[in-house]
């Protein structure tokens, strides 16, 4: 029998394998077959009613801007806690988690109560004319709050474990500061980029608790896609609330999918160069 | 042997926990998300006529509830404000058919309707259902497809639309896609919705239940909100029932029972009233005679033909309700 440098291979995988199949395939599988209890043609007019891609059209969208705000703020961030030591850094450093773990629910209610039109952020805003609360803006902000974490710290260790004299030593043939970043450290920096912008995308597809507070939950213009799965769910529409969601889920699992490819793309080509 | 002797007492215990069983000291009630003041008062009353017994309380959304109920929630009782919840707990037989025989007034203890909650001063000047449709009056209310007391909003402004209209369908339908329009936010549930229009400033008018309205004018004063009783709307009942399934499990029928008689007492109404429910109870109604101003109510049953006709006209998915808000 051929010995690993690793022991417990066979115990291990088993465990890992009975885990994932218990904790994640299991009830994915179950919204799969209460979907599949749709026919295809009933399937195809739930997931594509009007409504039901309205909602897909402003969760997407909000996802996407959301999405890029964090990789420019979150890698900026990311940026300054590795790079520079200041005072109050490890409280800063230590904040970026918080969304993580405050009940979504709780960041829902707090930003309405910034960003309404009689709150600190929002009686300010709404004298320039901008609406926050009840728009489709809304709805990004409270996604940007609850994604943040996942491009900060995707990209931080990489950050910290960049080596210096590769900087060094494109300052030394003359390379200035852009073209440094751009041609050293971003090409590094993409696997890890791109792994955060996944899942902050995806987080913010499915993200529920801390939206309907803030968004105006109105069909056609400002319904999240989960709303409207909840919604069915009310309705004791069991069928189509799994329709909705698995379209959610496929979603997701394609983006997560693309960015793992692009990923080991880009993980060969920073190897070659 | 001592140890074969302990192992057998509890599997004694084990096996004859059930017939203790029989006299549960302690009952569920699984009820909707506004009501959890006025139950821990009603409760708190129960307990002191019924000492050692416990009642333990569970709030959301009446749907969501009965949902959990049917998923493995053990309740007891249920004290909801749809009666198409519990019709839902019919079909899943966890409620017997006639559980409307089994309580006085079609097993409704109270009663409210959709009311107006307005700013100090009543700066717009709404009086009635017509205001709401008007350009210059933004409205707030949950949203129909998630909370029970925006469904009466919904039923009783078509209600008033169809009395004004004389029966003209489309004109009803313009009317209240028009107050639709007007409403700039829908929350989930009605305490959110409260929150959305006292808290953050948002609309002119607040429609929900006028035992709701009562209480946040008490709340926040007559210098922030006051109420407005429109000249009609539709009767809302308060449905309660024994969720036999359960209590039969539990051996808690008999409790039951007199747990949800107790909403009917002189002291259980008295509560209710105080919660600014209205009640059946003539006393207790002569008692708050000065707190509840006379208003036309209409009956979901003479003026939509029953539940189970809304159920399939209004609030199906692709229902009028759709059509109304769905399609902007």
């Amino acid at each position: 029998m051929k010995r690993n440098v690793l022991p417990g291979l066979h115990l291990s995988l088993g465990i890992t394998l009975f885990y994932v199949g218990l904790i994640v395939v299991l009830p994915l599988s179950a919204l799969v077959f209460k979907a599949a209890s749709l026919g295809p043609a009933e399937y195809w007019s739930i997931v594509s009613s009007p409504r039901a891609v309205a909602s897909y059209r402003v969760t997407a969208f909000s996802a996407l801007i959301a999405t890029l705000f964090n990789l420019v703020f979150g890698l900026a961030l990311a940026w300054v806690l590795t790079r520079y030591r200041f005072p109050g850094r490890r409280i800063i450093d230590a904040m970026v988690d918080l969304p993580f773990a405050l009940p979504t629910a709780v960041a829902g209610i707090s930003l309405t109560a910034l960003f309404s039109s009689n709150g600190w952020f929002g009686s300010v805003l709404s004298e320039a004319g901008i609406k926050v609360a009840y728009t489709p803006i809304g709805i990004m902000i409270a996604m940007c709050f609850t994604s943040l974490p996942f491009i900060v710290r995707t990209v931080q260790p990489v950050l910290e474990d960049l080596d210096p004299a590769l900087e060094e030593a494109a300052q030394s043939l003359g390379g200035s500061d852009w073209t440094i970043f751009r041609k050293v450290i971003l090409p590094l920096l993409t696997p890890a980029l791109l792994a955060g912008l996944s899942l902050s995308f995806a987080r913010s597809l499915g993200e529920f608790g801390a939206i309907i507070f803030i968004a105006g939950n109105q069909p056609m213009s400002t319904e999240i896609t989960a709303l409207l799965i909840f919604i069915r769910l009310e309705e004791y529409d069991y069928q189509a609330a799994a329709a909705i969601a698995s379209v959610l889920l496929l979603t997701a699992f394609a983006m997560l999918a693309v960015t793992n490819w692009l990923q080991s793309r880009a993980l060969r080509y920073t190897v070659k160069g | 042997m001592k140890r074969l002797l302990i192992l057998g007492t509890a599997l004694a215990a084990l096996v004859a926990g059930p017939v203790f069983a029989q006299q549960p000291t302690k009952l569920l009630n699984a009820s909707y998300d506004v009501a959890r003041e006025l139950f821990a008062a009603e409760n708190e009353a129960f307990i002191k006529q019924n000492p050692g017994i416990n009642i333990d309380q569970s709030h959301a959304g009446t749907s969501k509830q009965a949902r959990a109920i049917v998923e493995g929630l053990d309740a007891d009782v249920v004290t909801f404000n749809q009666v198409t919840d519990i019709d839902f707990l019919v079909k899943q037989g966890f409620v017997s058919k006639d559980w409307q025989k089994a309580f006085p007034n079609s097993a409704s203890p109270f009663y409210s309707f959709p009311s107006f909650l307005v700013r100090a001063g009543n700066p717009k000047n709404i009086k009635d259902w017509n205001d709401l449709a008007r350009d210059d009056v933004k409205v707030v209310f949950p949203n129909p497809k998630t909370s029970g007391n925006a469904r009466y909003t919904y039923l009783a402004a078509v209600a008033y639309a169809r009395e004004v209209f004389k029966g003209d369908e489309e004109k009803v339908e313009a009317f209240v896609k028009k107050i639709f329009d007007n409403v700039p936010v829908f929350d989930t549930g009605g305490r959110a919705a409260t929150t959305t229009f006292v808290e953050r400033e948002t609309g002119d008018v607040l429609i929900t239940f006028e035992a709701e309205t009562r209480g946040i004018a008490k709340q926040y004063g007559k210098d922030k909100v006051e109420s407005v009783i429109p000249s009609v709307s539709l009767l809302a009942e308060f449905p309660v029932a024994v969720v036999d399934k359960v209590a039969k499990k539990r051996g808690s029928e008999e409790l039951s029972k007199k747990y949800l008689d107790f909403l009917y007492s002189e002291q259980g109404q008295r509560i209710a009233a105080e919660f600014g429910h209205r009640v059946l109870n003539e006393k207790v109604v002569a008692e708050f005679k000065n707190e509840f101003p006379q208003i036309r109510l209409v009956k979901v049953d003479d003026v939509f033909g029953g539940w189970d006709k809304i159920q399939k006209e209004h609030f199906a998915s692709g229902g009028t309700l759709d059509k109304l808000y769905g399609s902007r």
